[in-house]
């Protein structure tokens, strides 16, 4: 186990290394460079020298690089080319809204995903289980902007149950109203990741079912469900969390998109903004963060699965 | 398998006659609509905006007036576009990378093999901002960005799959035999790697059609002047709360034919898996009988879990 958790951390730090480099790469191969794009058509050529210097980019690329990985390791995500603040207050402050949404989304799609995944397997071949089996299919190829869209329409306006856009001013301070203003959002990621979680649990039950635990728990006078769910459901759960990572990180970007479409002052609501600004250092650190959620709740979700599955511990000793 | 009886039981599976037939469908209506619509899609007229569905007007109008279904029916094109240029793209990306991981020298292919694993984890969206920030958004943008995300989607799975097949005894057989490497590859590892390829790239061009209208909507995608299913529900997601009926046909276009990728892929899996052929009702669908499950393929799932989830026939 040691073993393992140290060669996966060992993969999250150099995960991150990589992702600090093309981030600042990808950002570095900007036509021009950042100077020009903030003074604009504009600034003189002696402007954007002096802008130039003040933000440090007449020194050579590799110097530039680790200053900002260093300041990364410190915490410290630079400032902000348009507004001077530190960027990392203003992630912080975004990351109030996104990791709520992120967490309420999943909870919703685990929560459609699993228990009628196993109810669509149990239905197979049955009307009920081609109906869940299909719907799913759909679902799953929805765009998230459409499912928003629609349940903006049903549930806001017109049966006005639930806020159609926007977060309260004052943040949490009402947690009632802050939660209120989630529910839709969370719901459309949700819909759209339990479709596929549902598909996923789908097979692995069914795969369940063909195993001979389930059969000898059935001759023994259980019924099928009953044996699904006594026997064979760890092992579907245990593949469930076993792609949940890659489910984690399919949920953050598609909050990107939702906060975009219900204006949460999240934090990919703030990475659309800033790429249109081209705040360069805000758009890096908003990545890097955003990247670093992705890697690490996949490192978490791999060390939680090998714990899971004592067939994986077994391997170690 | 004989190429004639591939392409039968591929349209004889229900998702597999519905894949082609859809794509047929929006492939046509792109090549069309590049000489004629039935209006000019662009077309506005601000006395009739917000028409209801008519004859003249089989989706109705939008906020200035303009032919929903026209619209729609000229954004076929950008959407094929997309989606073949980024498969391209994804394949070439993934094919160098999986040469590079299983051809070359022990340290290169290591190394190659540790950067896929790293890069995997990278959602395309965020490669997609991050190239919107340096160039402004465009539709290249979105090409490229699925193109890298899928590239080593298929690099990774094509290349554990060649390793899988290289392992096995009938491989060794043939080696055994005499036969070089370049007959192994070609009468072994292709038939073997293609089919998972198949699946890897229509996945690819679904999360292209879904990564184009996201990036559309967000205002880095498709420019003003091109038609496009995700500029279209961004349009006219300013009116939702007075119009919500008019959001359906760009997000129903969206939804139909990333299913009918999606059904493609599946249905190309099972009709080239053997085991899956005969009573391809069974259970064998979710686990084939080796045990090793293939798990269901949606556009957020690119690889199958390269752990066990499923306990292992052990040989």
């Amino acid at each position: 186990m040691t073993r393992f958790v140290a060669g996966r951390l060992l993969l999250f730090v150099g995960g991150l290394a990589v992702a600090s480099v093309l981030i600042f790469a990808t950002l570095r191969l900007l036509p021009g460079d950042v100077a020009q794009a903030i003074a604009g058509t504009t600034g003189s050529p002696g402007q954007v020298a002096a802008l130039r210097q003040q933000l440090g980019l007449d020194r050579p690329v590799v110097v530039q690089y680790l200053d900002w990985a260093g300041g990364l390791l410190r915490l410290d995500l630079g400032e902000s080319l348009v507004t001077g603040t530190p960027v990392v207050d203003e992630v912080l402050d975004k990351l109030a809204v996104t990791l709520p949404l992120a967490g309420l989304s999943l909870v919703f799609g685990l929560l459609i995903g699993i228990p009628l995944g196993v109810t669509s397997a149990l239905r197979r071949g049955r009307a009920s289980g081609v109906v869940l089996g299909t719907g799913a299919q759909l679902l799953a190829a929805v765009p998230v902007v459409w499912a928003g869209m629609l349940l903006i329409g049903v549930f806001a306006v017109t049966l006005r149950l639930l806020p159609t856009q926007g977060f309260p001013a004052d943040g949490w301070s009402d947690p009632g109203r802050a939660l209120r203003s989630l529910v839709l959002p969370a719901l459309t990621i949700g819909i759209v990741e339990g479709a596929v979680l549902l598909r996923f649990t789908r097979s692995a039950a069914l795969g369940a079912l063909d195993q001979d635990y389930v059969r000898t728990a059935a001759a023994n006078g259980m019924t099928r469900s009953r044996a699904l769910v006594r026997h064979g459901l760890p092992n579907v759960l245990l593949s469930v969390v076993s792609i949940l990572g890659l489910q984690v990180a399919g949920l953050v970007v598609s909050a990107v998109i939702v906060e975009q479409l219900f204006t949460l002052p999240g934090l990919g609501r703030m990475l659309v903004t800033d790429v249109g600004r081209r705040d360069l250092t805000k758009v890096q650190g908003e990545l890097m963060t955003l990247t670093t959620l992705v890697l690490a709740i996949g490192l978490v979700i791999d060390v939680v699965h090998r714990r899971l599955d004592p067939r994986l511990r077994e391997d170690d000793r | 398998m004989r190429r004639g009886a591939f392409v039968r039981d591929l349209l004889g599976r229900p998702q597999g006659a519905f894949g082609v037939g859809w794509l047929a469908v929006v492939v046509a209506c792109a090549v069309v609509s590049r000489f004629w619509t039935p209006l000019d899609p662009f077309d506005t007229d601000p006395y009739s905006a917000w028409l209801t569905p008519s004859p003249a007007h089989p989706f109705g109008t939008d906020s200035v007036g303009r032919d929903i279904f026209s619209y729609v029916f000229a954004a076929t094109g950008t959407t094929v576009v997309v989606a073949v240029a980024s498969g391209v793209v994804a394949t070439v990306v993934g094919v160098g990378l999986a040469a590079l991981g299983s051809l070359t020298a022990r340290w290169v292919r290591e190394s190659v093999a540790v950067l896929i694993d790293v890069l995997v984890a990278f959602p395309t969206l965020l490669i997609a901002m991050a190239l919107a920030a340096a160039f402004g958004g465009s539709l290249t943008v979105v090409v490229v960005a699925v193109g890298i995300g899928y590239g080593v989607s298929i690099a990774r799975v094509s290349r554990s799959e060649i390793r899988r097949v290289a392992r096995t005894d009938y491989v060794l057989a043939a080696r055994a035999n005499g036969l070089g490497t370049g007959a192994v590859l070609r009468r072994h590892l292709l038939p073997n790697v293609a089919p998972v390829f198949v699946v890897q790239l229509s996945l690819s061009m679904a999360t292209s059609v879904l990564a184009e209208a996201g990036l559309s909507f967000l205002g880095y995608g498709a420019p003003a002047d091109t038609a496009s299913w995700g500029r279209l529900l961004s349009d006219l997601q300013k009116f939702i709360g007075i119009h919500p009926g008019s959001v359906v046909w760009p997000g129903l276009a969206i939804t139909l034919t990333v299913l009918a990728l999606n059904l493609l892929g599946d249905a190309v899996r099972d009709a080239s898996d053997p085991r899956l052929r005969s009573g391809r009702a069974g259970r064998g669908a979710a686990a084939g009988p080796t045990g090793r499950p293939t798990g269901p393929t949606g556009p957020v799932t690119p690889a199958a879990p390269s752990r066990p989830v499923a306990p292992e026939v052990v040989s």
